[in-house]
């Protein structure tokens, strides 16, 4: 035992020091799937703005309406733009030979990018285009350079410019510092960064929609084992009393 | 009232016996119970160490059930397989509950076997009378390998897909049939429809027909033999005037209602991966593996699940491909001859000489630490600790007929301490 215990210390400890790694750098973005408010000004920017391109293959109109706290007709009036039907799922229009030709490649189905990825990359994604006039859209993107995405929000958002300082000692690669605005849009950075937020926190939610009531259950899981391991370890102690 | 219920219960109980000597008369019912739970002694000094042989039985049990209804809705096709799960995830009633209760089983059935088998290297267990016993637990643990990998390709996300080409194409690199085996066990030139289905077949019905035959044979040669205890002396040596070893006690309702504590225990910390971390930060569930198999795109770090990548660290540790997978190969298969590499008569750690415990010690850090390896992106540091890690793996075995023949021991008491 205590030979396992100080193997598995001794082990941790040589490889982490041994290996400390710098992460990307993607800045967090403190979203909060109880919040439904947020949820769901989420889900009209996401139909507004994502869903023209993006779909979200794995999710149900009408179960998401549900989790939302929206009633049917709230859905159908402001959620659902194309004729579809409650319980059809949030596919858009876009064929992918079209979208091919278009942008190179089919936008990806974004039902499950918050887990493939991270909220935290989708939040500094959408933070991280700049004004790039050599690209076919426009504008590049420091999280996936060469992205084939146009900057869907800059109506939103204004436009940034990159700031790039040249590292001369690791053979004149570029750094980047940092993004200066250089013209502003309809709102405001703060509210630009709620928008933003708002948007994480639905692909988040879509991305595991019984997320919330997994970690409710999971509590009352855990209580019921609790109350359980007493019943059971006082039943134990009474059959094991007369062994010596 | 009272009297006419008692005489109910009277009647019921006279049933019950006679449709009981009714079975016996033509199957041995009783006397199975009896050899292997009510008359099954075993020592009455075992430690949370001895756990995990009923855990592993537990989580085995739990992925045959779990796994029969994740059938129920999972289609094994490339074109399906991967919206069948999202369907699993998302639409039906408690799929997401059976699933994530099979991935995390997954990954706590290796956690138990682990810890299970370093019981046996804590207390000898692999010792005679119980060479039989180790050897059969091994080739479960082979087949627990085989259910692994097979499992990990069917989710069709794109971290099983390179996961199982990289897997595959290690049989490649074997010289004349390398390729041919590869493509005959892939069914088809690269990972494809075809090989989901034959995957399919073999981690729903042939692995697990295996596993389960291998398992009752080795609680069979277990219960033969006996089970060891943590001072690794036999409790059969001493029997009591009634034939029953003074220091076993029954497996039922002794040991059961011990087990009971163990598997709530273990259940409260398995349910708080299940509802609070399933995908356990990347490590149960891969990140990679929430995009759908796309045989364009590589994922940016390929590395097998954590509980392949200590013999994966191995295959990183030498430049050249075959000699890797010899060294992996081999890395497996030496534990099947602990019983014969270990030329010490003490069973137990606790009598034991120091050289074996600094021998097994080196032996756990640098299995964790290949493991360790195994997950991270290759730099020259990782491949210098692989190195070093590796060596120490088969230092421990290949060098333990020598460390071990002239140990300096303590005596061995002849009844177990409490």
């Amino acid at each position: 035992m205590r030979i396992a215990v100080i193997a598995f210390v001794l082990s941790l400890g040589l490889a982490g020091a041994a290996f400390a790694q710098e992460g990307a750098k993607l800045e967090p973005a403190n979203n909060n799937i109880a919040n439904v408010g947020s949820l769901q000004r989420g889900a009209k920017y996401f139909v507004n703005y994502c869903l023209g391109c993006h779909s979200a293959k794995y999710v149900r109109y009408n179960r998401m309406a549900q989790d939302l706290q929206i009633t049917e007709k709230q859905l159908v009036e402001n959620l659902m733009f194309t004729g579809e039907r409650p319980f059809d799922t949030m596919a858009n229009a876009m064929r992918p030979a079209d979208a091919t030709r278009w942008f190179g490649r089919p936008p990806p189905d974004l039902s499950l990018m918050a887990r493939a990825r991270g909220a935290d990359y989708i939040y500094t994604f959408l933070h991280s285009f700049y004004a790039a006039p050599n690209r076919p859209t426009g504008v590049d993107n420091i999280v996936l350079p060469g992205t084939a995405m146009p900057h869907v929000l800059w109506k939103l958002q204004g436009v940034q410019h990159a700031k790039f300082t040249t590292d001369a000692e690791h053979g004149g690669a570029q750094v980047f510092e940092g993004f200066e605005s250089v013209r502003s849009g309809d709102l405001s950075a703060e509210e630009y960064d709620n928008v933003v937020r708002d948007i994480v926190n639905f692909l988040d939610y879509i991305g595991e929609p019984i997320k919330m009531q997994r970690q409710q259950l999971g509590i009352r899981v855990i209580g019921f084992l609790l109350v359980f391991l007493l019943i059971a370890y006082m039943l134990k102690r009474e059959i094991w009393k007369d062994v010596h | 009232m009272a009297s006419s219920e008692a005489d109910v219960l009277d009647r019921l109980g006279s049933g019950l016996r006679a449709l009981g000597a009714w079975i016996d008369d033509r199957f041995p019912m009783t006397k199975l119970i009896k050899e292997h739970a009510t008359e099954y002694y075993a020592s009455k000094n075992f430690n949370v160490w001895y756990g995990f042989g009923i855990l592993a039985t537990f989580v085995l049990v739990l992925q045959l059930v779990t796994g029969i209804f994740l059938t129920m809705n999972y289609k094994p096709a490339a074109a399906d397989a991967f919206a069948s799960v999202e369907y699993i995830m998302r639409d039906v009633n408690w799929g997401w509950l059976i699933r994530y209760l099979h991935s995390t089983g997954a990954s706590a059935f290796f956690i138990v076997v682990y810890l299970h088998m370093f019981r046996g290297l804590l207390y000898g267990s692999y010792k005679k009378p119980r060479e039989l016993v180790w050897i059969i637990g091994m080739f479960i643990y082979l087949c627990l390998m085989a259910e692994g990998f097979f499992g990990y390709l069917l989710p069709w996300g794109n971290m099983s897909y390179w996961g199982a080409q990289v897997i595959v194409s290690l049989f490649g690199s074997i010289p004349v049939v390398g390729n041919g085996l590869s493509e005959w066990i892939r069914g088809d030139f690269f990972i494809s429809d075809i090989t989901l289905n034959r995957f399919f077949a073999f981690h729903v019905i042939a692995v697990p027909l295996m596993l389960v035959m291998l398992v009752v044979v080795h609680i069979m040669a277990l219960h033969e033999v006996g089970s060891n205890n943590p001072d690794g002396i036999e409790i059969k040596e001493h029997k009591g005037p009634d034939g029953k070893p003074i220091d076993g006690v029954a497996f039922h309702p002794y040991h059961t209602s011990k087990d009971l504590v163990i598997i709530i225990v273990f259940l409260i910390a398995f349910a708080a991966v299940v509802f609070f971390a399933p995908d356990m930060g990347g490590y149960f569930l891969e990140h990679a593996n929430f995009e759908p198999a796309n045989q364009l795109q590589t994922p940016p770090e390929i590395a097998p699940v954590w509980y392949f990548t200590p013999f994966y660290a191995m295959l990183r540790a030498v430049p050249n491909k075959l000699a890797g997978v010899v060294l992996m190969g081999t890395a497996v298969l030496l534990p099947f001859f602990l019983p014969w590499l270990d030329r010490c008569r003490v069973k137990s750690i606790r009598y034991r000489g120091t050289v074996y415990k600094v021998a097994l010690m080196v032996f756990a850090v640098s299995f964790i630490g290949l493991g360790y390896c195994g997950l991270q992106k290759p730099t020259e540091m990782v491949y210098l600790f692989c190195r070093i890690f590796t060596i120490l793996y088969f230092a421990f075995f290949v060098l333990m007929p020598f460390y071990s023949r002239h140990e300096k021991t303590k005596p061995v008491p002849t009844r177990v301490t409490p």
